[in-house]
C-alpha cells in the first residue's frame, strides 16, 4: 500500500444525473457508510484530487467542464463512472441532449451500474479505483526510472 | 474602491452537489447582481414521450430528478389517469400520500444537512443525514429503492404496505418525529445559525408573488399557497393547512420547511389511521386522449404537468415545470445587495434541485 491508496481523495461531478447518484454519493460520506474512516476525502479542487467520480451522462454544455477538471487532475488519476447513465446513458440515452455515457470523452477505469447506485457499489468502486491507481502510480514510477537511467 | 468584478460561481462548486453557474457581479463584497447560466444538465426527456409509450414513461418522470422522484412520477400518472378518467382507489391514495410525505421528509433533511454545511456547520449536515438514513430505510423497506422508488403506476400503485409492516413502521416513525424535532430545534435555536440568517436574501411578499416564487419560498414570504391545498391524492381527506411565516428571509424559509417536517410527520400518522383495506390499483386500457395540467406540490414547490395526448399511445407533448426553474427569478432578487460570503447560504435556501429545472 502506497500513500495514495491510504487516503485517495475524491472529486465529485454531476454530469447530467438525476440527482439520485450525487445523493447517494454524498450518503457515502455520511455516517451510516462513512468513507472516510477509509481516509477517503471529497475535496472541491480537481488539482488535490486522484480519484474523478462523474456521475450522469455527457452533453454538449457539460463536455468542457468534465475534460477541464480531469486535465486539471494531477497524475497518476482514475476515473469511475458511477451510475448507468454514466456508463451508458441508461434511461436518457435516447434523448436528443445526451451524447452518452463517460466514455464519451474520458478514459474510464471502473464502471459502476446502478439506478440510483447504491453506496455500498460506490465504496466497492472506490476500493476498486484504489487498486487502479496504485498500479498507475508503479508504471509512472517505472517510466521515470527508465527515463533517467536513459539520460 | 467601487470597481466591479465578475467572479464566477460554479458550474463545479464546492456546497453544490449539481452544476450551475452564476456570474456574480460585485462591487468591493457586495453582490450587485447575480447572472445565471443553466443547461449543464438539460437531457431534453419532455421529447422522449415520441420513444417511450405512456406507460413506460412513469420510470423516465420519475428520474426527472432523484430527490422527489416520487412526487414526479405520481403527477405524471395523475395527469394520465385524469385523462383517461380513471378512478384511483382509495388505499392508492393513501400510500401515494405517504410515500410523498416520506420523500419531503427525505428531501428537507438533505436540505437541512447541506444548508448547515454551506456555512461550515459540519456536524449538523452528518446528523440530519444520519436521521435520513432511517427515513430511507422506511421507504425501501416498503418500495425496495431508497431513491428511485418506482412504485408509482397508472391507475394507483405498485406496491402494497402490510398492515404488520405498518404498525411496526409508524412505532419508527414517533420516535424518529422526536429525533428530527430536537435537531430542527437544535439548529433553528443557534446563535451563529440565526446571525447568518436573519435578514439575509430578503425576499418581499410583493416580489415573491410578482416574481412567482413556489413552495417554501413563497411561503416563507407569508403566502398562504400550496398545492396540498387543493387536495389531490387524499390531502383533502386527511386536513391540510399550509405552513408559512412572514420575514422572508432565510431563517422564515428554513423556519417552514422545519416545520413542514413536522407536519409530514403527522399527516402520515392520520393516514395511517385513515386507511382502510382494499383494492391498489385498477386496470387501465386503452390509450388517452386529449390534454391535462396536473398540478402537485414537492418539496421545493409546485409542479407543472402539462399532457397531450392523441389517442395513440405515444403523448404529443409533455411540458414539466418544476419549482427550482420557478424559484431562479426570486434567486437573483434574494441575491442583489447580499454579501459574497452569504451567497452559498442564499442559494441554499431555494434547496436549488438542478436536475429538476433543466430537465
Amino acid at each position: 500500500m502506497g500513500m495514495l491508496s491510504r487516503s485517495p481523495w475524491v472529486i465529485h461531478y454531476d454530469g447530467s444525473s438525476c440527482n439520485g447518484c450525487d445523493i447517494e454519493v454524498l450518503a457515502a460520506l455520511m455516517p451510516r457508510f462513512d468513507v472516510e474512516r477509509f481516509g477517503v476525502v471529497n475535496t472541491g479542487n480537481p488539482k488535490h484530487a486522484d480519484i474523478f467520480l462523474l456521475t450522469g451522462s455527457i452533453n454538449e454544455q457539460n463536455k468542457p467542464v468534465v475534460l477541464n477538471i480531469y486535465n486539471q487532475m494531477p497524475e497518476p488519476k482514475v476515473v469511475l463512472a458511477v451510475g448507468i447513465c454514466a456508463t451508458s446513458g441508461g434511461i436518457f440515452r435516447e434523448c436528443y441532449n445526451v451524447l452518452g455515457g463517460a466514455d464519451k470523452v474520458l478514459p474510464v477505469d471502473v464502471y459502476v451500474p446502478g439506478c440510483s447506485v447504491r453506496p455500498e457499489a460506490i465504496i466497492d468502486a472506490v476500493v476498486k479505483g484504489v487498486g487502479i491507481l496504485e498500479e498507475k502510480r508503479a508504471a509512472l514510477r517505472n517510466n521515470l526510472k527508465s527515463a533517467v537511467s536513459q539520460a | 474602491m467601487s470597481e466591479r468584478t465578475i467572479i464566477p460561481f460554479g458550474p463545479q462548486h464546492p456546497v453544490l452537489p449539481e452544476p450551475i453557474h452564476l456570474d456574480l457581479v460585485v462591487e468591493d463584497e457586495k453582490v450587485i447582481e447575480a447572472i445565471p447560466s443553466i443547461g449543464f444538465i438539460h437531457r431534453g426527456l419532455e421529447r422522449l414521450v415520441e420513444k417511450k409509450d405512456y406507460v413506460d414513461y412513469v420510470y423516465v418522470a420519475e428520474r426527472i430528478c432523484g430527490i422527489c422522484s416520487f412526487i414526479h412520477g405520481l403527477t405524471y400518472c395523475m395527469a394520465i389517469e385524469e385523462l383517461m378518467k380513471v378512478q384511483v382507489p382509495d388505499r392508492a391514495q393513501y400510500l401515494r400520500l405517504i410515500w410523498s410525505e416520506l420523500s419531503r421528509i427525505h428531501s428537507h433533511l438533505l436540505w437541512l444537512g447541506l444548508t448547515a454545511d454551506s456555512f461550515g456547520f459540519e456536524s449538523m449536515f452528518m446528523q440530519s443525514w444520519r436521521l435520513r438514513e432511517y427515513i430511507l430505510d422506511i421507504i425501501e423497506e416498503t418500495t425496495g429503492g431508497r431513491v428511485i422508488f418506482g412504485s408509482a403506476k397508472i391507475g394507483g400503485v405498485r406496491r402494497d404496505i402490510p398492515l404488520a409492516k405498518m404498525d411496526e413502521i409508524m412505532k419508527k416513525m414517533r420516535v424518529y418525529r422526536k429525533d428530527v424535532a430536537a435537531l430542527c430545534e437544535q439548529f433553528m435555536k443557534d446563535q451563529t445559525v440565526k446571525h447568518r440568517m436573519r435578514g439575509v436574501g430578503l425576499l418581499s411578499r410583493e416580489d415573491a408573488i410578482s416574481l412567482g416564487a413556489v413552495g417554501p419560498m413563497l411561503r416563507g414570504s407569508g403566502v398562504a399557497q400550496d398545492i396540498r391545498m387543493t387536495g389531490y391524492s387524499g390531502y383533502d381527506r386527511i386536513g391540510f393547512t399550509p405552513i408559512t411565516e412572514t420575514a422572508g428571509d432565510c431563517y422564515a424559509r428554513c423556519m417552514v420547511r422545519v416545520r413542514e417536517m413536522d407536519a409530514s410527520f403527522q399527516m402520515i400518522e392520520r393516514c395511517v389511521e385513515q386507511m382502510t383495506d382494499g383494492p391498489i390499483e385498477v386496470k387501465v386500457t386503452g390509450n388517452p386522449n386529449g390534454e391535462f395540467f396536473m398540478r402537485s406540490e414537492q418539496p421545493r414547490g409546485e409542479a407543472i404537468y402539462y399532457a397531450k395526448a392523441n389517442g395513440t399511445k405515444f403523448l404529443s407533448r409533455l411540458r414539466v415545470r418544476t419549482p427550482t426553474f420557478a424559484n431562479i427569478p426570486p434567486l437573483l432578487t434574494a441575491l442583489a445587495g447580499c454579501q459574497l460570503a452569504d451567497v452559498p447560504v442564499i442559494v441554499l435556501t431555494i434547496d436549488p434541485c438542478i436536475s429538476c429545472a433543466e430537465r
